[in-house]
């Protein structure tokens, strides 16, 4: 998302070497700008810089900050560190304050991640290749609604899911968080998308003429090429599940079924509450713990995330 | 992305607020069927026999209180749920009230919002229980809160905010300020501090709601009048008149901080001196001594600024009631937590963890009024909240959707805080659409 490598420059002076050459009339650019090598614009590096810069502060924020204490956040410059060093005591605080409730949180959140996100990724596989590869009456329409599906925000819904949710008794249970994470329209596209571009018609047909069932086709020969995109719509389903805050926000009233986004933002709120204490310097350390999960499954995937992100954008 | 969707959050809060508003102005369920009774011996044969009780609430304290009270009690469970601070729990409540499921036995509910319940009969009209006869029990303001305008009693006084000013006298004393007795005395020590320190602040204000009507409440401005579905809204007695006169100069002057009372800024300047006073509800100690561990020993406590010299005029700013609500079940244990966590040992608990209390009997009492503050450098602060308790005027009112009214306030008297726009033209802004909203809601409301 953020690297810096400056795209060539559109234009003529873009155009490969090759084609100057042959048209020897026109002034031979002093160097050739190639794929390889490409021009560099101090502009695009400048812009690319500030939107670097953009996205680094809070972050470089939230690290400063989260080893500050209490009185520290309200003493000293955000961007640098106050005179005592108190991460590791945040640390150990955030995990124990309120009877460790913290770590209920974080449990609770890698539970619908790894059962939210992961069962919408397998799902969203599953309806993808199956959209892609197998032609039945009903596709377009089937396309029609999740293009729709697509275009709805999930916060819009998320009144009318309380109420369906509430007559089924299910609120206030870590179902009412799970169910909904389940369904990834998005994700059901990307893997249509993505499984039609990646897997060879004949490569199933292959499969099925040296007499593989259908299931077996699908694991041995469907899913590994599928792999890259598994891996980015698992990325997508993560984050939104790990970021979700809406829905647990309405469904679940329970402290214990909290996951970390509105577990810290209890914690926020303290200050705002009569007689409540304000703990900033926990909420801040929170989140820094929060972001780090996240942060290094986008470094340890980023390979697979950005060659399923490019999947389909070239023909080959 | 958090911005965001407490902004969506309250608009679809408030999609449901109308459509629960509408239902409830315009149908008929349940009517004539009167208050419920329910009597002490319904209540003993409830603990007896126990239970599970679910009780919405923010209040820190009630912790220790329930635990209490299920030691006294080993039948009883009382599960204490956070569902959020004020508004939130509020939608969270609609919410749960919206699909008939979910409601708990017990919720906290402020003063400012317990007449739009009330009126729309979502909580119990708790006089069938006995409640009538704890009305002595409470200081004025609370216990004209809990009636919500209205004959029924609809929860009980938790806690309270008699008014007064908080100042850090660190900082008036190294510039030689005198601690107001008057707002106009206040508007002058505002001008001396920013001249002495321009980095400085009297106060705080970007604009709110509460603190805005708690200064009319004090300024003897009765802007609203409530009789069932008949309201009227004024912003132009002689009350209003003073409070705009008077608060449009520290605004034009620029003298009042514009920092959102309890974002970390807030602390911060709380904490730097550069906010050097609050005037605001005797709840606050709690929070200063949590929040602001920094100063202590800089902050003293100093009877609200009056509006005529010599006067002793004070207010409510905040507190809230625990309730019953409609559709939550075991009234009879439910009525039993709750006078005992604000009439009962309950208080002295609470008060303990330092809440401060609604009822006469704690806030009369030696032991609490003589209670020495280190926070406050050894001051007897309850003394000055007593005080100020007993000289609430008890005819104020709310509006039956005060919720929704607070929370246009910053699109219209907001202006004033930040164009040139005047605080009385906002003020005019806020009744024209306080009236449309009421009136669109099934209200006759008048100007």
């Amino acid at each position: 998302m953020t690297t810096t490598v400056t795209p060539a420059a559109p234009g003529p002076a873009a155009s490969p070497s090759g084609a100057s050459r042959s048209v020897p009339r026109l002034r031979t650019p002093r160097r050739g700008h190639t794929a390889g090598r490409p021009r560099r614009s101090v502009l695009l590096t400048v812009l690319t810089g500030l939107v670097l810069l953009y996205s680094l502060v809070p972050l470089v924020w939230l690290l400063i900050s989260a080893t500050k204490t209490q009185e520290g956040l309200s003493r000293s410059f955000g961007l640098w560190f106050d005179g005592d060093f108190a991460l590791w005591d945040n640390i150990t605080e955030t995990f124990t304050y309120a009877d460790g409730v913290f770590t209920r949180w974080l449990l609770n959140t890698v539970l619908y991640v790894v059962v939210g996100a992961g069962g919408a990724t397998f799902l969203a596989v599953l309806g993808g290749y199956a959209l892609a590869k197998f032609d039945f009456p009903g596709r377009r329409a089937v396309l029609a609604v999740v293009i729709g599906a697509v275009a709805v925000p999930g916060t819009a819904l998320a009144v009318p899911t309380f109420l369906m949710f509430s007559a089924m008794g299910l609120t206030n249970t870590p179902w009412a968080v799970i169910i909904p994470s389940l369904i990834s329209p998005f994700g059901l596209y990307l893997m249509w998308v993505f499984a039609g571009e990646a897997i060879p018609t004949e490569l199933l047909e292959a499969a099925r003429i040296d007499g593989a069932g259908e299931v077996r086709t699908f694991f041995t020969v469907a899913l590994p090429l599928l792999a890259p995109g598994i891996v980015t719509v698992s990325l997508f389903t993560m984050v939104a599940t790990w970021n979700n805050y809406f829905l647990p926000l309405i469904m679940i009233k329970d402290p214990d079924w909290y996951p970390l986004t509105l577990g810290l933002n209890s914690w926020n709120a303290q200050a705002e509450t009569a007689g409540g204490q304000p703990v900033f310097h926990l909420v801040v350390t929170g989140s820094l713990i929060t972001i780090v999960p996240l942060v290094a499954a986008f470094l340890l995937l980023q390979k697979y995330w950005q060659s399923g992100l490019a999947a389909g954008s070239v023909k080959e | 992305m958090h911005k965001h969707s407490r902004r969506l959050l309250r608009g679809i809060g408030l999609v449901c607020a109308l459509a629960l508003g509408a239902t409830a102005c315009g149908g008929s369920d349940d009517g004539g069927s009167g208050p419920k009774n329910v009597s002490e011996s319904d209540v003993r044969a409830a603990l007896e026999k126990g239970g599970t009780l679910t009780v919405w609430a923010w209040e820190p304290t009630l912790k220790e209180v329930a635990a209490d009270f299920e030691k006294e009690h080993p039948g009883v469970e009382v599960n204490l749920v956070n569902a959020g601070t004020g508004n939130d729990q509020y939608k969270a409540l609609q919410n749960a009230m919206s699909a008939k499921k979910g409601v708990p036995d017990v919720a906290q509910v402020e003063y400012y919002a317990m007449g739009q319940y009330a009126l729309t009969k979502q909580l119990t009209d708790l006089t069938g229980f006995g409640a009538g006869k704890l009305a002595d029990q409470y200081s004025p303001g609370p216990w004209n809160g809990v009636k919500a305008g209205g004959e029924g009693v609809y929860g009980l006084p938790m806690d309270s905010g008699p008014m007064a000013l908080f100042y850090n006298k660190k900082v008036f004393d190294r510039h030689g300020i005198e601690v107001p007795t008057t707002w106009d005395e206040y508007v002058d020590a505002a001008r001396a501090l920013r001249k002495a320190d321009p980095k400085a602040y009297i106060t705080n204000d970007a604009g709110d709601a509460g603190f805005a009507t708690s200064l009319l409440w004090q300024a003897g401005s009765r802007p609203y009048t409530v009789d069932g579905t008949e309201v009227r809204i004024d912003f132009s007695d002689e009350g209003a008149k003073k409070y705009t006169g008077t608060w449009q100069k520290l605004l034009d002057e620029k003298l009042v901080a514009p920092v959102t009372s309890w974002s970390d800024e807030w602390y911060k300047g709380l904490g730097d001196g550069t906010i050097a006073t609050l005037a605001i509800g005797a709840w606050m100690p709690a929070n200063l001594a949590s929040g602001v561990k920094d100063t202590a020993g800089d902050w003293r406590v100093a009877p609200l600024p009056q509006w005529e010299a010599g006067a002793e005029a004070s207010a409510e700013n905040g507190g809230s009631a625990l309730t019953l609500p409609e559709l939550g079940g075991n009234e009879a244990l439910a009525y039993a937590f709750v006078e005992y966590a604000t009439a009962g040992k309950g208080v002295d608990t609470r008060v303990e963890g330092g809440a401060f209390p609604a009822t006469t009997a704690q806030l009369n009492s030696r032991e609490f009024q003589d209670t020495k503050f280190p926070y406050f450098g050894g001051q007897q602060v309850n003394k000055i909240f007593a005080e100020s308790a007993a000289n609430v005027a008890d005819d104020w009112s709310y509006l039956p959707y005060q919720v929704y009214a607070n929370s246009i306030f910053n699109d219209t008297v907001g202006k004033a805080y930040i164009s040139d726009t005047t605080l009385a033209e906002g003020l005019k802004a806020w009744q024209d659409a306080s009236v449309e909203y009421g009136n669109e809601q099934g209200f006759t409301v008048e100007k």
